[in-house]
């Protein structure tokens, strides 16, 4: 027996403001994710990708339609229902990277953790066992103003691994970095899907959204079309 | 969650060492100024009170005053004998008679004044032996030329060298032999040195200075046991009968009941302690204010710090409890510097301006449940306002 998939969109509608100012970002969005996928989100500003995207990160709320993850509807939750499933089993990284200024790598690593109510020891060890794994053991005790872009996106990305989330949300993930940090990041993301982490990423770079393994085209509020992207043929074909 | 709060609260109030110390300057000077004004209160009553038990306690002093003709009639000791007599409770009365001397003793002179008094009369008035002995009952009724120093007249005259016991001394013309010291009675009233006097046999200073058998006032010490006000009636009616005074003219003499004036005088202080402590706890309202403008702020700042923690899975009310532990921390703070400022103010105004520092366990510890107190009401909003950010919003505030 297959699966269920872990994200299941199923006529997702979303409108802002109301009346005559009313504005439908979503005008029925119907998407799957299967456990272990690789999914770039794609599309001009304006499609609604990145509102798609709040949906996905249990932020937002639609308006209408059916969000199922991991077998929750979401779109029947409360607000604090939808932060214990962010806690749980999703992690966060932004384009802004958002992490605590004045607050070493360590402890920006540290805080998903110190929601799970984790000692402080273990919390810490955990921190540093995350920064290993993105290569930045050496820079725990750095604050984000004395890390590069990269790797202060990599210290973000520590953050949203320590908690061993099953999805790991990216909004533009190399919006704010140079190209060559940003292949980097990518293939990072890429290493972490091969170890079973199902990956959402929306990027307006084509170049980045050959990492994922399918690509979904957002067009007026609505998925244009989905594909299988160049690197899953690739690795297919490989394979075959 | 609360140890990471805790923890939490402490390290951004760290990192604003300086704004944290002025947000809590309202704190702090309220609570500083409210154990000040109630500690000082409290030094202040009981050194009233030290004052009027040095009048002697359950005592009503009884004088004459000018009545309604303009006439002054003295008591004398038909009188004193008249309430000893008569009036039910009273344990012993006294009368006192003083006039202004110049006490001369080897060739050096000091004005003071001599008191004609009785044992009875230091009885009543609570009034101790330093040295020597008191009169006898011989020389009482004799009028015998012997006296009893006060500490200032020994200071003046006799220096701290010698005994003063044994010497002879002269008031004006009269010579006397000096034969006890009183102890200290402290100052009553605070129109001169109580302790700048010269006790002799009442019947003596009346023969030889005053030239009368008047007495200046009554000292009738009661019972504790009889109800003040009913004897008050009683010696009212039996000084108007026995100074034949009319219905409807009024008293020409006054009683002061010791206990009544105690009563008053600690009802007076008591009422301006609370008022002025009322008045300083303005303050702490003020500094409460400032604390929740410093937290709005804070939590404008920190937005997109606050959309991280949302984003990651903080509860809304996990980061209310965030905020509202750091107003709280805060205030406890204020209120912990605001009592160590406010023991050093009132002890050092209190031994600047001669009370007595009486240390109030009840009115620190409640300054600083209030400053706590005052933490959680006014840090509720801004922590409220914190978490209902919306996290999207949040993070992208600038």
């Amino acid at each position: 027996m297959a699966e269920p998939p872990i994200i299941e969109l199923r006529g997702i509608t979303k409108t802002f403001g109301e009346g005559a100012a009313a504005f439908q970002a979503l005008k029925g969005v119907d998407l799957t994710v299967e456990r272990g996928d690789f999914l770039a989100v794609m599309g001009p500003s304006g499609s609604g990708k990145s509102t798609t995207m709040n949906i996905l990160g249990c932020l937002d709320q639609p308006s209408g339609g059916v969000f199922r993850f991991l077998g929750h509807e979401v779109q029947s939750l409360s607000k604090d229902q939808r932060s214990l499933l962010r806690r749980r089993y999703l992690g966060f990284v932004f384009q802004g990277f958002n992490l605590l200024s004045r607050t070493t790598a360590a402890e920006n690593v540290e805080l998903p953790l110190v929601y799970r109510g984790m000692g402080r020891a273990e919390r810490h060890a955990a921190a540093l066992k995350a920064l290993d794994r993105v290569g930045l053991l050496p820079w725990a005790n750095h604050t984000p103003a004395e890390l590069s872009g990269g790797q202060q996106q990599r210290v973000a990305i520590a953050r949203a691994l320590v908690t061993d989330p099953e999805v790991l949300l990216a909004d533009e993930p190399t919006g704010n970095l140079d190209s060559e940090r940003s292949v980097e990041i990518m293939k990072f993301m890429a290493e972490l899907n091969d170890q079973g982490i199902t990956v959402l990423m929306v990027t307006h770079e084509p170049d980045m959204a050959d990492y994922a393994k399918t690509v979904v085209h957002f067009k007026d509020g609505l998925v244009e079309r989905i594909e299988q992207s160049e690197r899953l043929a690739l690795k297919q074909g490989a394979s075959a | 969650m609360f140890g990471t709060s805790l923890m939490l609260a402490f390290r951004e109030i760290r990192r604003h060492l300086m704004r944290s110390f002025l947000t809590t300057l309202g704190i702090i000077i309220g609570v500083s100024a409210v154990i000040t004004m109630v500690t000082l209160g409290r030094g202040v009553t009981a050194d009233i009170e030290e004052q009027i038990s040095s009048l002697g306690s359950n005592m009503f002093f009884v004088f004459p005053i000018q009545g309604e003709r303009g006439q002054f009639r003295p008591f004398d000791e038909r009188d004193v004998d008249a309430v000893r007599e008569q009036i039910a409770g009273v344990k012993s009365v006294a009368g006192q008679v003083d006039q202004n001397v110049t006490a001369i003793y080897n060739g050096q002179d000091w004005k003071t004044k001599v008191e004609g008094v009785s044992r009875a009369f230091m009885d009543a008035r609570g009034i101790k032996l330093d040295q020597g002995r008191l009169f006898t009952d011989e020389e009482e009724s004799a009028g015998a030329n012997v006296c009893i120093i006060g500490p200032t007249v020994v200071e003046e005259m006799f220096g701290a060298a010698d005994s003063p016991l044994g010497e002879r001394m002269r008031l004006d013309n009269v010579s006397c032999q000096v034969i006890g010291v009183f102890a200290s009675r402290g100052n009553v009233g605070g129109n001169g040195d109580d302790d700048n006097s010269v006790f002799m046999p009442l019947t003596n200073v009346q023969r030889r200075f005053t030239g009368n058998d008047n007495i200046g006032y009554m000292a009738v010490s009661y019972d504790a046991g009889y109800d003040n006000k009913a004897m008050i009636d009683a010696l009212v009616d039996l000084l108007r009968e026995r100074r034949v005074l009319l219905d409807g003219q009024a008293n020409d003499f006054d009683i002061v009941d010791t206990a009544e004036i105690n009563e008053t005088v600690s009802n007076t202080v008591g009422t301006m302690t609370v008022m002025v402590a009322a008045i300083a706890a303005i303050s702490l309202v003020v500094g409460g204010v400032g604390i929740m403008n410093i937290m709005l702020v804070s939590v404008t700042e920190r937005t997109r710090e606050i959309g991280i923690r949302l984003a990651i899975g903080a509860l809304a009310s996990e980061v209310r409890l965030q905020f509202l532990t750091e107003a709280v921390v805060l205030c406890c703070f204020g209120g912990l510097v605001g009592i160590v400022l406010g023991f050093v103010l009132s002890a050092s105004l209190s031994a600047a301006l001669g009370f007595p520092f009486v240390f109030d366990p009840f009115i620190n510890v409640l300054s600083f449940v209030i400053s706590a107190l005052i933490g959680i009401v006014f840090g509720y909003f801004p922590a409220r306002r914190a978490s209902q950010l919306d996290p999207i919003e949040a993070l992208r505030h600038e």
